[in-house]
C-alpha cells in the first residue's frame, strides 16, 4: 500500500499507531534521514530516528518502521519491495542503491560502536519531498534515445528470428530497471543535467547492439552529440551503483567504440 | 480505426548526420596525449637532466637547438599539441562544471583566446627567431 499522512504538515505520530515492542535479537540503530517538505521547509534537514533493527532487516524496513510507528509523514517511493520495480534507490551511506536489496548486517559499525545510517535522495534530480525526487528529467533522456524496437521494410510473416549469441550481445543490457542509480551516481550528471546519462546510454545500447533493430544509426547519432557518450568520463560510479550489476561503463565504452568504428 | 500503412512504404531514412566534433575531440585527446608524452618527457630530459641540465640553458643553447629544422618541428608540435590537448581539456572541465549559460560562453571565450594568442605567438617566435638578435 502506498500509504499517504492525512495531515502532512503537524503529524508526528506513524500512520500504523504506536512502536511495536523491539524484536528479540534487534539492534539499536540511529537513521540520518535527509528531509525536505516543501511546505514547511525552506531548506532541507538532517532528522534523526533511533529505533530497533533486525541484522536481517532491509534498509526499506526501517523506513517502513518510520513511517508506519514513528513519523507518517516520510515520504518515498517503493512499490515492489523486492529489488524488482526499481522504485526505492535512494543514496544510503553515501552511495545509491535500492533500499529494499541492502541489509542491516551489511551496514552495522565495528564491534562496540553505535550504528548510524544516513539515507539521503538521489542526486541530481529535483527533491519533490524527503526522499522523492522528480524523475522527469531521467525519463526524458531516457525517451530522447529511442527505446523501442525500429524496423524498416515489410513486417515478417513470423516472428523475428534472433540467434542465440546474436541475443547474448546485448543480454547485460536488457536487465534494466530505470531504477536511476547510476544516472544519479555519476558527477557528469550532477553538475550537467542535459548529459543523457548512463541509465540512457544503457538503453540505447541494448537496441543498438539487437541483430532485429535498425535504428542504430540514428541512436549512435543522437549518443554522438555534445550531451552524449563523449561527455562520460569513465569513472564508474555507474557500474558500482547499479543494482542489477550492469556493467555500464563497458556499456558506455561499447557504444563509444561502434561510434569510433562505424563506416 | 486508421490502418497504419506507413511501414512499408517508408524507405530506409537517412539519419541525420550530426556534427562529429566531439568524437574527435575525443579522439584527438588520446592521440595528442600519447604523442605530449614522448615529446615532453623528451623535452625535460633534454632541458633538464642532459649533460649539466638545466645550469647550461642560456640564449646560445636555444639558438643552436633552433638552428636545426628537426628542433623547431619538435618545439612547434609540442606547443600545438599541449595548447590544443590542455585548452579541449578545460572546454570540457568547463562544459561540465559551469552552471549558468553565460557563464559557460564567457569562460570558453577567455580560454580560446588565450589559445589563439599563446599558439600564434610560440609559432611565430619559433619561424621568425634570429640568432643575432643579441648583438
Amino acid at each position: 500500500m502506498t500509504a499517504v499522512a492525512e495531515n502532512p504538515t503537524t503529524s508526528a505520530s506513524g500512520s500504523r499507531g504506536e512502536l511495536p515492542p523491539a524484536p528479540e535479537g534487534s539492534i539499536a540503530v540511529t537513521v540520518k534521514l535527509h528531509r525536505f517538505n516543501p511546505e514547511v521547509d525552506s531548506e532541507p534537514r538532517w532528522e534523526s530516528f533511533d529505533i530497533h533493527a533486525l541484522p536481517t532487516d532491509r534498509v526499506l524496513n526501517l523506513l517502513h518502521t518510520i513511517k508506519w510507528y514513528v513519523d507518517g509523514t516520510l515520504t518515498f517511493r517503493r512499490s515492489c519491495a523486492h529489488g524488482v520495480c526499481g522504485s526505492d534507490a535512494m543514496r544510503i551511506n553515501g552511495v545509491n542503491r535500492l533500499a529494499c536489496k541492502v541489509l542491516v548486517k551489511d551496514l552495522l559499525a565495528s564491534k562496540g560502536k553505535h550504528t548510524t545510517i544516513t539515507i539521503e535522495p538521489i542526486k541530481g534530480l529535483p527533491v519533490n519531498k524527503d526522499l522523492l525526487v522528480n524523475m522527469d528529467p531521467f525519463l526524458d533522456a531516457f525517451k530522447a534515445v529511442k527505446p523501442f524496437l525500429i524496423t524498416y521494410g515489410n513486417e515478417p510473416t513470423q516472428e523475428r528470428i534472433q540467434s542465440a549469441a546474436d541475443r547474448e550481445r546485448f543480454d547485460d543490457t536488457t536487465k534494466c530497471i530505470l531504477c536511476a542509480c547510476c544516472t544519479t551516481s555519476c558527477p557528469v550528471f550532477w553538475t550537467e543535467g542535459t548529459y543523457f546519462g548512463p541509465a540512457a546510454i544503457v538503453n540505447a545500447h541494448r537496441f543498438i547492439f539487437d541483430s532485429r533493430d535498425e535504428g542504430a544509426e540514428e541512436r549512435l547519432d543522437i549518443l554522438n552529440d555534445v550531451d552524449g557518450v563523449w561527455r562520460c568520463r569513465t569513472t564508474f560510479n555507474c557500474t558500482d551503483a547499479c543494482p542489477r550489476g550492469i556493467q555500464v561503463t563497458k556499456a558506455i565504452q561499447e557504444v563509444k567504440r561502434a561510434l569510433l568504428f562505424r563506416r | 480505426m486508421a490502418i497504419a500503412l506507413d511501414a512499408p512504404r517508408s524507405t530506409r531514412r537517412k539519419p541525420s548526420r550530426r556534427s562529429n566534433f566531439e568524437l574527435q575531440a575525443w579522439l584527438f585527446m588520446r592521440i595528442s596525449g600519447l604523442a605530449l608524452i614522448v615529446l615532453v618527457l623528451g623535452h625535460l630530459f633534454i632541458m633538464n637532466i642532459l649533460d649539466g641540465g638545466v645550469h647550461r640553458i642560456n640564449f646560445a643553447f636555444v639558438a643552436g637547438r633552433w638552428s636545426s629544422p628537426f628542433w623547431q618541428f619538435w618545439d612547434l608540435s609540442m606547443l600545438w599539441l599541449a595548447q590544443l590537448h590542455g585548452g579541449n581539456g578545460l572546454r570540457t572541465v568547463i562544459n561540465d562544471y559551469a552552471r549558468k549559460d553565460a557563464t559557460r560562453f564567457w569562460l570558453k571565450m577567455v580560454l580560446y583566446v588565450s589559445m589563439v594568442l599563446i599558439i600564434s605567438l610560440g609559432t611565430f617566435v619559433i619561424f621568425t627567431f634570429n640568432p643575432n638578435i643579441s648583438n
